[in-house]
This record gives structure tokens, sequence and C-alpha cells, in this order.
């Protein structure tokens, strides 16, 4: 176990490292934008004095590097600073949004992991029956279709025409959990729909592949049930490869998902990130890509945590 | 009350016996104008961001009818157009419309209980001047010396010139009477509107309920009033027909004519004072020649451009910006049509037989701009002129292509009196002048009907000035775009107001619901 240890170290160090040139770049090319804070906001009723006021009250004319290096310090301290246009907590604003997103993300994936591992095995063990081609022709249809045009169809049939769910994700603070889970059902589905190609082919080709290997000849020869052949000795070489497809999908979901909120108007982290960029917002933007990208580095640490666990030969080496 | 109750009934019955064979429609469609108390309203509109605050000075698309939910105004535009007071309760000017007293109403009461003086005015318009201000109000109040409370019932303003429209623009959504807390303005959404904020997620949605002490008699009548942001017009479509909003802005003006279609939807379409405009830089290049500019104005096909561009929701423009539907509209100016031989004899009199030219456009200055731009190339071919339209990227547009480029697509919303919609934009020098143009005789009939008191007089000054936008402006405003909304029939209304959209954003307060 000392291993998996040391490699949690490891990536942890070199995640760290990863964040920090994350904002350096965000930060950079959100200079290289057209305009500036008080441009964007202003747009077409922009005057120069109220130009100047917003930039004299936001510090704009400290040099670039300088106000990176503020914020970049007091971000070690666990301060986010302010949002420019609100003058508000940028904690206090993204708090509730990534809380939706998480949400959203958790209750997808509680439909998708599941129901893709089950396809994908299923489809692995009656590969190349009308069962395998059919989900692999549904599933490759939802996933080349765009989002937002599943989202479209999705409203048109549950909502307008069958009026099952609402069409707007009308979610507050005083939501109860049975209102979320009711309002966030079109958008998990057609989340759903986007990611579960993706991973039910995966388990499916790393299933498939090893069945064909000599060992497991040989554990069907030693009469092990069917079933206990695909679980005990095979699943444990699959999983490095489906934990890292399943880990991949989990960070789209939260981090890749503005469409999916912009359709049924989900308050979520895209959406603020989307806003924050087009008024050139930049704590905001600053913070909201920092989780993005440390999104990415956890649940790239747990695949990777999870496969070598999981690999009894990685787990413990010669 | 039951007995009451039970004898409605027995004479509703009757009366619907009765009516069967009268016809049940008349007595049904009488009752949905009368208003009545109650219920929960739900507007979506297309914008709102987190970047929204409820301090007025900044407010746009969501805050602004939130807002004047929350809020009251000095004066108000009613929904014929005409002004009248709403916390100022009468107004007079001396003779040169320089000193203006404002005689405020009593008894109003804040949400936070506070009575409404003149003290609250003079902070509520102080927030929006001095040299700090980041308010889009302060180019409207700049002409402002001074401000006095003359006692708790009276606020004196004194401008720096005559303005007979300065009531007006106190009806602008920027400036709601705020209480006055510490020397500033109360910006934490206290006002003496007819609903009391709730909760705000800026960007999400906002509630309010109705503030019981609220003065306004037969008004505000909905419990309860929430707006949400729906930014995608076709979500904001969704939710309107599956019951979700009752109302919302900006329809979609692709797949309107499906939405017509709906029995359950009625669309309304208000001709207010937002217009599509194509200002060419009269300092610059051909443009600086009258007649270029006139060929310009001669071969854009006008009744296309609003059947395509607007799907007729609009009306043809005469290359100025007073809508038809404003005080001072000089209506009988004949409008200029599609017309490529006089395109092809002005550019002859300029000394030109041909003519290429750039046009940016970028659907960020208004949805159909790129496409509108691409049928007036059309239009000119036949006029000998070629256009380049070059696509401008929509992020940025207003920093690095208006007011940069020579010429470029733009919109104005309007404003509420010609002078402001003049003095803004046309007038020589004015900082948002995007044609740059300068005409010695418009300045002078500007200044001079800006503090005229006789309407008559005023009249004549407006047209002049039209006339001279109209054939020497460097303009191309070849239509004014209506304000398209949806609403459930359950939602009752009277006629609806045109000064800004959604009942000039007083839906809240004049809007109601037929049935529960």
């Amino acid at each position: 176990m000392g291993n998996v240890w040391q490699l949690m170290l490891w990536r942890i160090l070199l995640g760290l490292l990863t964040l920090f040139a994350v904002s350096v770049l965000i930060f950079s090319g959100v200079q290289f934008l057209p305009g500036d804070f008080a441009t964007e906001v202003l747009g077409q009723a922009a005057t120069p004095e109220a130009i100047d006021a917003i930039r004299r009250s936001l510090g704009f004319d400290v040099p670039a590097y300088m106000r990176y290096f503020a914020w970049i310090s007091d971000v070690a301290r666990g301060h986010f600073g302010t949002a420019f246009a609100s003058g508000r907590d940028v904690a206090e604003l993204v708090a509730p949004r990534l809380a939706n997103t998480m949400f959203l993300a958790a209750m997808t994936a509680a439909f998708a992991v599941p129901l893709s591992l089950t396809l994908g095995l299923l489809c692995a063990v009656f590969r190349d029956s009308w069962f395998d081609r059919a989900v692999s022709f549904v599933t490759l249809v939802s996933i080349s279709f765009p989002e937002f045009f599943v989202a479209y169809v999705l409203v048109l049939w549950l909502a307008v025409d069958a009026g099952l769910f609402p069409v707007l994700s009308d979610i507050s603070s005083q939501s109860t959990l049975a209102e979320r889970i009711f309002v966030s059902v079109l958008p998990a589905l057609t989340l759903t729909l986007g990611v579960l190609a993706h991973m039910t082919r995966m388990t499916k080709v790393s299933l498939v592949n090893l069945l064909d290997n000599q060992y497991i000849e040989t554990a069907r020869l030693k009469g092990n049930p069917e079933i206990v052949v695909l679980f005990r000795h095979a699943l444990p070489n699959a999983w490095a490869p489906i934990t890292n497809v399943v880990a991949l999908n989990l960070a789209y979901l939260i981090t890749g998902v503005v469409v999916v909120e912009s359709v049924f108007v989900y308050p979520g982290l895209g959406q603020l990130m989307v806003d924050s960029v087009q008024i050139r917002d930049i704590p905001v933007v600053q913070t909201c890509a920092l989780i993005f990208a440390a999104t990415y580095v956890v649940v790239n640490l747990i695949a990777d945590v999870v496969s070598v666990v999981t690999n009894p030969r990685i787990l413990h080496p010669k | 009350m039951s007995i009451d109750l039970e004898i409605s009934r027995r004479i509703l019955l009757k009366s619907m016996a009765a009516s069967a064979f009268v016809g049940l429609a008349s007595p049904l469609r009488a009752q949905t104008s009368t208003p009545r108390r109650g219920g929960h309203f739900k507007l979506g509109v297309g914008g709102g961001a987190t970047s929204d605050t409820l301090d007025p000075a900044v407010w746009t698309t969501f805050m602004q009818s939130f807002g004047h939910s929350l809020h009251g105004y000095l004066t108000e535009v009613d929904n014929e157009g005409q002004l009248k007071g709403e916390l100022a309760e009468s107004w007079e000017s001396s003779p040169d419309a320089r000193i203006w007293t404002f005689k405020l109403r009593q008894g109003v009461e804040f949400h936070n209980g506070k009575t409404f003086t003149a003290e609250d005015v003079v902070a509520s318009l102080n927030h929006h001047r001095g040299a700090d201000s980041k308010s889009a109000a302060k180019s409207i109040l700049s002409p402002i010396v001074d401000i006095k409370a003359d006692g708790n019932g009276v606020v004196i303003v004194e401008l720096k010139e005559g303005n007979a429209d300065f009531p007006y623009l106190l009806d602008d959504y920027h400036i709601p009477m705020m209480p006055a807390k510490d020397g500033g303005a109360d910006t934490s959404g206290i006002g003496a509107g007819g609903y009391v904020l709730e909760s705000i997620d800026f960007g999400v949605k906002g509630t309010t309920k109705r503030f019981a002490n609220y003065w306004k008699p037969n008004s505000a009548w909905f419990d309860s009033f929430e707006v949400l942001a729906i930014h995608d017009a076709t979500a904001r479509t969704n939710a309107l027909m599956t019951g979700q909003i009752h109302a919302m802005d900006r329809c979609d003006l692709k797949t309107i004519h499906l939405l017509e279609r709906n029995k359950d939807i009625e669309i309304t379409s208000i001709a207010g004072t937002q217009h599509y405009t194509m200002p060419m830089m009269t300092d610059f290049g051909p443009f600086k020649d009258k007649d270029v500019r006139l060929a310009l104005k001669f071969a854009i096909d006008r009744q296309q451009y609003l059947e395509t561009i607007l799907r007729g929701y609009g009306q043809i423009g005469n290359d100025h910006p007073i809508s038809p539907s404003m005080r001072f509209a000089a209506t009988d100016i004949p409008q200029r049509g599609y017309d490529p031989n006089k395109a092809r004899y002005h550019l002859k009199k300029a000394g030109m037989t041909d003519l290429t030219l750039d046009l940016s456009a970028s659907d960020a200055a208004f949805p159909g701009a790129v496409d509108g731009a691409v049928l007036y190339q059309q239009n000119l071919k036949a006029a000998g002129i070629n256009i380049n339209v070059v696509r401008e990227p929509a992020d940025g547009y207003w920093e690095n292509v208006w007011l940069k480029k020579p010429w470029c697509t733009c919109y104005w919303s309007g404003r509420a009196t010609a002078d402001w919609m003049f003095s803004q934009v046309y007038a020589t020098g004015t900082k948002w002048n995007d044609t740059h143009w300068s005409n010695e005789r418009f300045d002078t009939l500007l200044a001079s009907a800006r503090a005229e008191l006789d309407e008559g007089k005023r009249a004549e000054m407006y047209r002049e000035m039209q006339m001279l936008v109209s054939d020497d402006g460097g303009a191309v405003i070849p239509v004014f775009a209506n304000y398209v909304s949806a609403m459930s029939r359950k939602i009752g209304h009277g006629k609806i107001g045109s000064s800004w959209n959604l009942d000039g954003y007083r839906s809240a307060e004049r809007w109601w619901f037929n049935e529960a």
C-alpha cells in the first residue's frame, strides 16, 4: 500500500502546480480579451468618465502582474476576493452555484454510471447479438446529436407534450431535496444521454479484449460459472481503463455543461463563468477556472488510485 | 358569506342558462377586463446576470422590470403616453424652464416604514451625480446645478439651462426614489413601490410580495411577483407554453408564426422607440459628401428589411430617430422609399459612378444585423454600390467597432423625449454622436426647442430637426423594432404602454389575473 500514498502525494503536488499554471494562463488570457470590466459592463452606454470611475474604484491603475500576485497570495490564504460587478465575496457567489452543479453532476452520475456499466457488461457478454447492436446504435445516436438538440427534444416530449417535468430548473435555496430532484430530471437525463456512449463502449471494449485471453479460458475450464469468471477474473483487469473514462466523464459533468444549464436555465457554475467572462469579472472567472481545473486533478487522482487498488499486479509489483 | 356565495352561484347558473341562447362568449369576455386582486405572477425576461445589483445606477434588462415593482418614481409616463405625477404630485417651472419646483405626494411610505419626504428625493437624485458616479443616468442629470429641499414636501431643482422636458426625464428607469440614509441613498432595494423585496438571486430570479401600505389605488394587483432570468428564447417560450411563467419579453421572431397559433397565448407587439441604425461617420472619406449619404439612404428596401429582419414586427424608419409613437413625431415628412435610380442620381451628383464600402456588422448590435447587412448589400447592387459586409465579433463590439469603424450597425432603445434622443446622439460633439454629424442649424434649433414651453412652436422646431437628420444626417435608419412580448391568456391588462418594454416595465403594477 505504501506506494499508493507516495503516488497520491506526488499527484497532489503536481496538481497544485497545474492549478498555478492554469491560474496564470486564465489571468493572462482574460487580459488579451478586448476591453475590460469597465468597458464591457457599460457596453453602449460607456462614457470616458464612467469608465474612469469604475477603473479607479477597482484599482486598474496597478500593473496586471501585480494585481495577479495580490490575488494569488489572497487565494493561498483562502480568500477568493470580491466580484467586480456586485462587490460581493466571490466564495459566497460561487458556493451555491457550485453546490447546484455538483448536485446535477451527482444526479446524472447516479443515473449514468450504473446504467452504462451494466449495459457495457451485458454488451460484452452478449457481444454481436441484436442487444449489443441496439445499445451501440442508440448510445451512438444520442452522443452524436448536440446536447442542446437532445435537450429540446426531451423538452418537447416530456415537458411540452406530456407535461411530466418542468421546462425550467427553478431552484432556490429554499427548494427541498424532492423539488430539486424533480426539476433536475430533464437536465440530468440530457446529460446522461450525452455521456452514456463513451462509458458503455469503454466498458464493453475493455472486457471484450480480456475475455479473449487465455487466462479467462483457463478460468472457464476450471469449471467456474461465467459470472465468477466475469467478476473475479476479468473485471479486476478492466477497472483501470473503465475508471479513467468514468472519471473523465464525471469531470465533464461538472465543467462542461453550460449549454444544458442554459437550455434549462439551471443556475450552475458554467453559467456563472460565462456571465463573468462576458463582463471580464476576473476574480469570479479565476475562481471558476480554478474549481474546474481542481475537478480534473481530483477526479483523475481518484481514478488512478482506484485503478491501482483494484489491480493486484500494480498494487503488489514484483 | 356562504349565503352570498350560494346566491351568486344560482345567479350564475341562471345567467348561464340564459346565455346559452344568446351566446356564452360575450358575458365571459366582459369579465376579463375587470382587474382583480391575487395570484403569483411570474415573468421571464431575456436578461439578467450575476453582475446585476439593486443599485439603480447600473440597471439593465432584468432589474428594469424587477426594480419597477420595488420602486416609485417622481413621474410616470402612463399607458396612453401621457406624463403624470407619481411620487411628485405636481410641478411647475420658471418661464425659462430652468428652475423646477416639485410638490411631493404626502403620506407615502417606504417599505421600511419611513415616510417619503424631500430629503429622499435629494438623496436619490444626488446618487447619480458627482465625479465618482458610475451611473448610466449621470448624463441625464448632469444639467442639474442644484437640488434643494424646501420643507418636507417640496423639492426645487435648478438646471444649467432651460429644459421643458425635465419632468419626462425623471421617468427614466435609473432614477427611482430611494430612502435617504447616512447622507446617501439606501440602495438595498427598499422602495416606495407596490411590491416588497423578498429574495433575490442575481442572474437567476427575484421574488417580491405585495406592499400592504402601497399608496396607489387600483394597481399592483398581484399578491406576489417573481422575475426569472431566462436568456434562451426557446427556453422562455417553452416555459410560457407549459405555464411555468405567465409572461415573457423578446419573443424569437424566427419562430413567432408558430407561437401565434397557440390559443392560450397572447402576443403583444408594441410600437416603441427602439430602432436599428447604420451610422456612417460624416467626416470620413466618401461619407463627407451629403449626396453619397443620400444615395445610401435611397438604396435600402425598408419594407423588405422590415419583413425579413423583423418579420413585420415593427415600422419602417425615415432616417431620423423619432418614432411615430413619440411626442413631436412629424409623421407628415414624406417617407423615403427604395429607389435605386435616385440613388444613382445622387451618386452621380457626388461625382461617382460606382462605390465600394465596408459595413461592419454584428448581431451584438441587434438580432439580425448581419442578415440585414447582406440584404442591404443586395439592394445596393442595383444602385451600383458595392459593400463588403465585415462580420465583426460580438464580444467587445461596443468597445472596438461602434464609434471606431466608419460605418457599422447599431441600435438605440430610444429615449423618452425627442430632445433627449437628439441631444445624446445627434448634437455636435456629444460622446455618442456616432455619425460625427455637425449641423449648425440643428444645434441652434435643439437649444431653443429645449427651453421653449409653447408646444406648437416646439413641434415646428422638432419637425425641422427631424427633416435635417433625415436628409443631411449620417445614419441610415431602416426600421423601428416593436417590443414583442407574449403572455398567457390568464393575464388581463389594459392598453399597453409604449414608453418602455413590458408596459413601461410596469407589468407587475398594471396587469392582473383574469381568474384564480
